[in-house]
């Protein structure tokens, strides 16, 4: 009784504090998607040549934010951290937001939205008629460089990415303009890991609890057997984090952006 | 054999000799399978019957494991059954000193470099729960070099940050274990400081000590040469080279030196669990100033006496005991000595004088008796 009338005066408290766009510092940053052109990606575990090959598509420039999820949560409260079906995700669910409806402190709008399972992330890109990135994709998407398409063997750009890795911290820092790769996506490696459509199909075998199938080569030999470029840390870290996860996960360094298909 | 054969007489003596031989092989020989066809167990080869299989005592109760920060050892085991003991270990990503005034970001079992020591005993069931702090960039796991089964435990622990994991496994070997991280890709989280020991303790007990310590060694890579100030990134090029900035003991150049140096008292015992980490470099531990009196190399069980330098290989282990029979300061080194010197593999013991020993200690060793100007006859021709 006592716990619930703390619940309704922290609802109280919260509900009144910017769920949206007001008294956000004024940031101009021009989200429009992207149209990245066809190319290909050479999966990390792969049979030599098996390159996969990636049609046009389109991607958010920037991770969702906190205040971008804020909106989707108020057209749609079965999103809501309140009522979260739990077979959807895990108890942390938007963690730290201090209520439904408000995602923290006008500093905290545009951060990366983080503690959001794969379930919710792909419920937010449907609602804008869009949907998560393969991981092909993804991974297309992120080997370019600010100067190059594809700067996957490139030994500078991946130490690069590996330090980044090391210096991110949480809460995940709020988006900016800055630095853009070559095809002018952002913060695909200096904010959080991102969610992908398939993350379980492509390590995972029966179900996505269990490590079965391709799963298992990251273990095997120190996960070398069968990597098609072993120099390529940041790959390791990215399918050994994908690796670790299920549906309703959900943590303080994971959040998404939405791609679209080009009919 | 030629030149032995020009004389007709000696060609004869070594046609003899080699009669002689034959003679003796073949008696041998027949000895030899007289021996075998007796079937007797003692015939000296591998089988896969010689390896019993390992007895799984039942379990009575249960405890958690208390588990201890380098150099400390949790107190040996009193126990004489074996029980369920639950190990709760909690992984962090933390930014700390590996020499004065450099700063790594570790990723640790337990907050420390090496991880939190372990010990179990024979026939136990270890219930593990790992723990990834929320804060964590990447998920982690374990894979304890004790555990019968895939991975060591590494496939059934994988926990990404904000989440915790469980397995259980039996301690059936008795030994000194490495555990460590074995996420993709495995050998970053290892050079960034995930590894640790894990003691089983054989069911009869290890015999009685004056101190146990715990001494891991392992080798760092840093964007910077070595002593370069500030925060160092991991450098994979150096990794791969295998060219280490930094060999410590304990996590750090100053791991056990100055205050942090170990402390015994003369004439006490001192049993050491020695582990190395890797990720690339074989240990060559060595105490500068004594001879250990029993080593279990590589953590089995099976001890070699009086060993000045002992090889611990990288994921391996030892431990060595030995009594610190004279007062001073003992110094532990990777005897590949420039690691010594200009890498950080140095550690310190220091042994208290105690006056009743005093005496005994000065006719082991006498300590400086002269040092004065001599002039030698001797001619060195360059």
């Amino acid at each position: 009784m006592l716990r619930s009338a703390a619940l309704v005066l922290a609802l109280a408290l919260c509900l009144p504090l910017p769920a949206s766009g007001s008294g956000v510092a004024a940031v101009s940053l021009d989200t429009a998607m992207v149209r990245v052109p066809a190319g290909s990606h050479l999966p990390l575990y792969a049979n030599a040549g098996a390159r996969i090959a990636v049609p046009a598509f389109e991607i958010d420039p920037f991770p969702v934010t906190r205040r971008d999820f804020a909106a989707f949560v108020r057209e749609s409260p079965q999103w809501r951290r309140s009522r979260i079906n739990p077979a959807f995700a895990g108890a942390r669910y938007l963690d730290g937001w201090r209520g439904d409806l408000s995602f923290g402190t006008p500093h905290d709008a545009l951060r990366p939205v983080t503690q959001v399972s794969w379930f919710a992330a792909r419920a937010y890109c449907a609602a804008a008629g869009k949907r998560l990135p393969t991981t092909a994709e993804w991974e297309y998407v992120a080997a370019a460089s600010e100067a190059e398409t594809d700067a996957s063997r490139n030994g500078r750009f991946i130490a690069d990415v590996l330090r980044t890795y090391g210096a991110r911290r949480t809460p995940v820092a709020p988006i900016d303009g800055a630095a853009p790769n070559r095809f002018g996506v952002h913060h695909l490696h200096d904010r959080s890991w991102e969610w992908v459509s398939d993350f379980n199909s492509v390590l995972m075998g029966d179900d996505s609890r269990g490590a079965s199938g391709h799963d298992r080569r990251l273990y095997c030999a120190a996960g070398s057997i069968g990597a098609t470029d072993p120099g390529n840390y940041p790959a390791f870290l990215r399918y050994g984090f994908r690796a670790g996860l299920e549906g309703r996960t959900t943590a303080d360094n994971l959040g998404f952006r939405c791609a679209r298909s080009i009919p | 054999m030629k030149a032995l054969l020009t004389s007709p007489r000696t060609a004869w003596i070594v046609v003899g000799v080699m009669a002689a031989i034959l003679v003796v092989a073949v008696t041998t020989l027949q000895a030899r399978s007289a021996t075998a066809s007796a079937g007797t167990a003692a015939v000296n080869h591998i089988s896969t019957n010689t390896i019993p299989m390992a007895e799984l005592p039942s379990i009575r109760g249960e405890e958690m494991a208390v588990l201890t920060a380098p150099p400390h050892v949790p107190a040996p085991i009193t126990r004489n059954y074996a029980t369920k003991v639950k190990v709760e270990l909690e992984m962090f990503e933390k930014t700390m000193e590996i020499a004065p005034g450099v700063e790594y970001n570790f990723w640790t079992f337990g907050g420390t470099v090496p991880g939190s020591f372990i010990r179990v005993r024979e026939g136990d069931l270890v219930e593990f729960t790992l723990r990834n702090h929320h804060s964590s960039t990447v998920p982690h796991n374990i894979d304890l070099h004790a555990v019968t089964g895939p991975g060591g435990g590494a496939e059934a622990s994988l926990v990404v940050p904000g989440h915790e994991g469980v397995f259980s496994f039996r301690a059936t070997k008795p030994g000194l274990y490495v555990y460590h991280c074995a996420t993709a890709p495995v050998a970053l989280h290892v050079a960034n400081g995930m590894y640790g020991l894990i003691l089983v303790e054989p069911k009869e007990g290890l015999p009685e000590v004056d101190h146990e310590f715990y001494v891991m060694q392992s080798d760092f890579y840093t964007e910077g040469a070595h002593g370069e100030q500030g925060f160092q990134p991991f450098s994979m090029e150096k990794a791969i080279a295998e060219q280490a900035d930094y060999v410590v003991f304990n996590g750090s150049t100053t791991a056990l030196t100055g205050d942090n140096a170990l402390k015994v008292r003369q004439g006490e015992t001192v049993r050491m669990y020695l582990g190395n980490g890797g990720p690339n470099l074989m240990s060559n531990f060595h105490i500068i100033g004594a001879v250990l009196d029993n080593v279990y190399l590589e953590g089995g069980t099976v001890a070699q006496n009086n060993v000045q330098t002992t090889l611990i290989p990288a994921g391996g282990s030892a431990i060595a005991e030995f009594r610190a029979d004279v007062a001073g300061d003992l110094i532990l080194v990777d005897h590949a000595i420039f690691r010594a010197f200009h890498k950080g593999a140095i550690g310190m013991m220091h042994v208290e004088e105690v006056p009743e020993l005093a005496e005994r200690g000065r006719q082991i060793f006498s300590g400086p008796q002269a040092n004065r100007p001599y002039t030698s006859s001797a001619v060195i021709e360059d």
